[in-house]
């Protein structure tokens, strides 16, 4: 099945919403992507058991009352074309055209190995945070929050909200770091709101800056963690670990398009310039995917995009004061979560790395680039393509990622022999060996 | 060190196969290898060990590798897993062709059963009903030949072999080779760098060959041995611009590998209109693959002679110059006896198969 | 449905369990066990990221393999099956 649409915005996320709202305003024939059943990504995710905040809520309004978007939930982009992109949806290919491209794709989790991090109940902070808004059964469980960042204080909340007994939470940044962090909150009014309402929500639970976790226990599933706060080491019994150490950009779907990427950082992000025009004329991009920013960057720039896509510059050049404002947060959040490098070397012999094909970091020491550990180990070459693992890697400072082919999501082999998607935009789709010989 | 007894050139499967026959023979060796130990179309291929009899010259040679490769079915880095190959039948008329190459077959040592229609669907519920039946070798096998050709690498250095990894040939000389980094190695040089061939050897014809594959999560025993339509060789052999052939393999891991495709075309890029035909031709065999979930496609080059033959032995307008290059599909199958021919030639002893169709002489007038 | 408090009900190996309108088939799983699936030898696993991209809360869902259950909305008599055995090599 083939459509057409002006703009085509992957992701529901503030920045996808915000995209969607502003292109479909002017007019734009819009379609959103989005892999999740309901808008709002990662951090307007729908939460079953509780209301949305009003700003999510009024995002949502706006798109789902625009009849000019065409909304695709449960939709997983899979390969992509200068023209069109191949999606999923409930196990149905759609070959979905489009004049202009939006990547609002987001961020995930920056998940690290340690001793025991495969042991069942031990989830990313983010990771924890997700399951329990899908109705992840967590009443009365003893969970440890740690890693680094904002998103920590945001997790433990909703844990708590739902009933988790929150038994510590271990801030891997220092307790200077996260002084100066707060210290220069005023210039983000909105956000040191947040962060006091999150501190109110979280009385009484320790708070601890300058400690990691060093090893999970267990048998069948997590029993007890070990964390090292200062100079001491201790052991902490409970029955989940949320652990995350920020947040990286979904770059895989701009890569696959070839959009120029910087790769400065350890982890690369997707170049814009003020219009949030990637290298690529008609391809634009907004929010996390730009770098790791906050969601009212996100926002700001899914609207800057949208209205650029959508041909109307003013109305985009109108918010760059704004964005620019917004975007320094990113440079906060870089700085002053800064990973200890201690955490890079928290990994044994025995640590399973590639958790797809189980292959354990000894397996890795040999080798010099990632396509020979890959070809002599399988690490990469399991089901989630490398975004764990290889995000891993990339952050210890041992392979860079490579370059991408379709699929970039595992899809069902008939997605993939899709006919709209395959056939030629200018010439009609010829297929000569079609036999049928039964 | 600088002087060899034999510098190869390119540590593919074939290539690392050279090498390590080379070093057991007690010659000094150097490997130049500017990727990966077995990262080129050997990363990309099937694994698949098969005897293919269309064409006598690569029954041959097929068949004499095919039996060397039988010496490392316990080695654990090859996963050699015996599925037998399962050639189908569509209808009464390629039934009717099998009692010919069984026969073929039969006189190289193989053997293979005819398989009718019911006996078919019990090796394979999940063929499309209606097919006449098939052709099964079941001693036939699929293995992982990176980790060989790593192995093999390995093996020949702990026999002094030197291995300039990351290093690329920039040129031969009268002597032997100058690499990119100024380093010279002088000795007989032997050429086994698959597609990239020309750039050393341009006096040799060889184009290539793009072909697909698609890999799918764990279903384990969705099928059981590897199945390749009769018509496979014809888009082997044939000279189409895009053909396609169904050409399906287990894993040992339980994922499904799904082949198989021929382009002349040099890119990597991966064609999704070739993707398609590919698939298309699977699913008309094994409808259900349909719903499997696949996790990845990559694309392999096969190197392609005018013949389809690969090259083997000494270059004749060069001195001490050899090549072991232009396998097409069967530079996997064939490694093991691709070394002994032009190790025989180095060595002026006599081959167990007659090496005048590999020459690389038979092209040039 | 049960309309009052809006509840779906399914099966998670076997096990009738009842989760609300629009959790996903993790949180349902959850309800009756933490292991979901096992690696090439042995190794049990549960969820990680919670949104769609480790691959570890792989199951079964009415016959069709393979499904993250994270990112599945739980139906009406769905039949989830986590994996029993482990995949072999």
């Amino acid at each position: 099945m083939a459509e057409h649409y002006d703009v085509l915005v992957v992701g529901a996320g503030p920045a996808g919403l915000a995209a969607a709202d502003a292109a479909a305003s002017h007019g734009a024939r819009v379609g959103l992507i989005d892999a999740q059943a309901t808008l709002g990504g990662q951090v307007w995710r729908h939460d079953v058991r509780s209301d949305a905040p009003r700003v999510a809520h009024s995002a949502f309004r706006a798109v789902e009352s625009r009849t000019n978007i065409v909304h695709f939930t449960r939709t997983q982009v899979v390969a992509a074309a200068p023209d069109r992109l191949l999606v999923e949806q409930e196990g149905e290919a759609r070959s979905l055209g489009y004049a202009s491209l939006i990547l609002a794709c987001g961020a995930r989790e920056l998940l690290l190995p340690f001793p025991g991090w495969t042991l069942p109940g031990v989830f990313g902070a983010g990771g924890a945070q997700a399951l329990v808004k899908q109705g992840w059964p967590i009443a009365g469980k003893r969970i440890v929050i740690a890693g680094s960042g904002p998103l920590l204080l945001a997790a433990a909340a909703t844990l708590r909200k739902h009933g988790a007994s929150v038994v510590a939470i271990y801030e891997q940044a220092s307790a200077k770091q996260l002084a100066a962090f707060a210290a220069a909150l005023w210039r983000w009014p909105q956000k040191a709101t947040q962060a006091i309402a999150l501190r109110a929500a979280l009385a009484g639970v320790p708070y601890r800056a300058g400690a990691f976790v060093r090893a999970a226990h267990g048998d069948a599933q997590l029993r007890s963690i070990e964390v090292q706060v200062g100079k001491n080491i201790q052991t902490v019994e409970c029955d989940y670990l949320a652990i995350g150490y920020g947040l990286v950009p979904n770059v895989e779907l701009a890569q696959l398009l070839g959009c120029a990427l910087d790769a400065d950082g350890r982890h690369p992000r997707i170049v814009v310039d003020e219009e949030q025009r990637t290298s690529i004329a008609n391809i634009y991009a907004a929010g996390e995917v730009c770098g790791i920013g906050g969601r009212d960057t996100a926002r700001i720039e899914g609207a800057i995009a949208g209205h650029a896509a959508a041909g109307v510059r003013q109305a985009a050049i109108k918010l760059h004061s704004a964005r620019r404002k917004a975007r320094r947060f990113s440079v906060l959040l870089e700085t002053r979560f800064a990973l200890d490098p201690r955490i890079r070397e928290l990994v044994t012999d025995d640590t399973i790395v590639c958790r797809c094909e189980n292959v354990a970091w000894s397996a890795l020491r040999d080798f010099a680039d990632a396509r020979a550990a890959k070809l002599q180990t399988r690490c990469g070459m399991g089901a989630c393509q490398g975004r764990i693992c290889g995000t891993a890697l990339a952050e210890l400072g041992r392979f860079a990622r490579g370059g991408l082919r379709p699929p970039i999501f595992p899809a069902r082999l008939a997605t993939l022999a899709d006919a709209d998607f395959a056939a030629n935009p200018t010439d009609p789709f010829i297929d000569s060996n079609q036999e049928n010989f039964a | 060190m600088s002087t060899f007894d034999l510098i190869v050139v390119g540590a593919g499967i074939v290539g690392a196969a050279c090498a390590d026959l080379a070093a057991a023979e007690g010659l000094r060796v150097a490997i130049v290898e500017p990727g990966s130990i077995g990262g080129g179309a050997t990363a990309a291929s099937m694994g698949h060990l098969v005897v293919m009899d269309d064409d006598p010259a690569e029954l041959a040679l097929s068949r004499y590798s095919q039996r060397l490769w039988e010496a490392y079915a316990d080695l654990s880095e090859a996963e050699f897993s015996r599925c037998g190959t399962l050639w189908i039948a569509r209808d009464e008329r390629e039934y009717t062709g099998i009692a010919a190459k069984i026969a073929r077959l039969a006189q190289a040592g193989v053997v293979a059963e005819a398989i009718d229609a019911s006996a078919l669907y019990e090796l394979e519920p999940e063929l499309t009903p209606g097919l006449a039946g098939g052709m099964l070798v079941a001693e036939e096998a699929v293995v992982y030949p990176p980790r060989v050709a790593e192995f093999l690498v390995k093996r020949a250095v702990t026999r002094h072999t030197h291995l300039h990894l990351g290093r690329r040939v920039n040129a031969l000389t009268s002597n032997g080779v100058v690499l990119d980094d100024g380093t010279r190695l002088s000795g007989p040089v032997l050429v086994a760098t698959g597609c990239a061939l020309p750039e050393l050897l341009p006096m040799l014809s060889l184009r290539a060959r793009k072909g697909h594959l698609v890999i799918t999560d764990r279903y384990p025993a969705f099928v059981r041995h590897q199945l390749l339509e009769l018509g496979y060789a014809d888009s082997a052999h044939g000279s189409e611009l895009t053909s396609v052939a169904f050409n399906v393999q287990p894993r040992p891991t339980g994922q499904v590998l799904i082949g198989s495709s021929r382009e002349f075309d040099s890119s990597r890029e991966v064609s999704m209109a070739t993707v398609r035909r590919m698939l298309e031709r699977a699913f008309a065999f094994l409808p259900r693959l349909r719903d499997l979930q696949a996790l990845r496609i990559w694309t392999g080059l096969r190197p392609t002679t005018p013949d389809g033959r690969p090259y083997l032995g000494a270059v004749p307008e060069l001195r001490d110059v050899w090549v072991a290059a232009g396998h097409e599909g069967l530079g996997v199958t064939t490694a093991f006896a691709s070394a002994r021919l032009v190790t025989d030639q180095l060595l002026g002893r006599r081959s167990a198969i007659d090496p005048a169709p590999y020459l690389p002489s038979r092209v040039l007038a | 449905m049960n309309a009052m408090t809006k509840l779906v009900r399914l099966h998670v190996d076997g096990v009738a369990i009842e989760a609300p309108v629009g959790a996903s088939v993790a949180a349902a799983i959850a309800q009756v066990m933490l292991r979901f699936g096992l690696r090439p030898g042995g190794d049990a696993r549960a969820p990680l990221c919670g949104m769609g991209v480790c691959f570890e809360c792989r199951v079964r869902i009415d016959s069709v393999e393979h499904q993250r259950a994270c990112m599945t909305i739980v139906r009406e008599n769905m039949r989830v099956e986590t994996t029993a055995e482990p995949a072999h090599g």
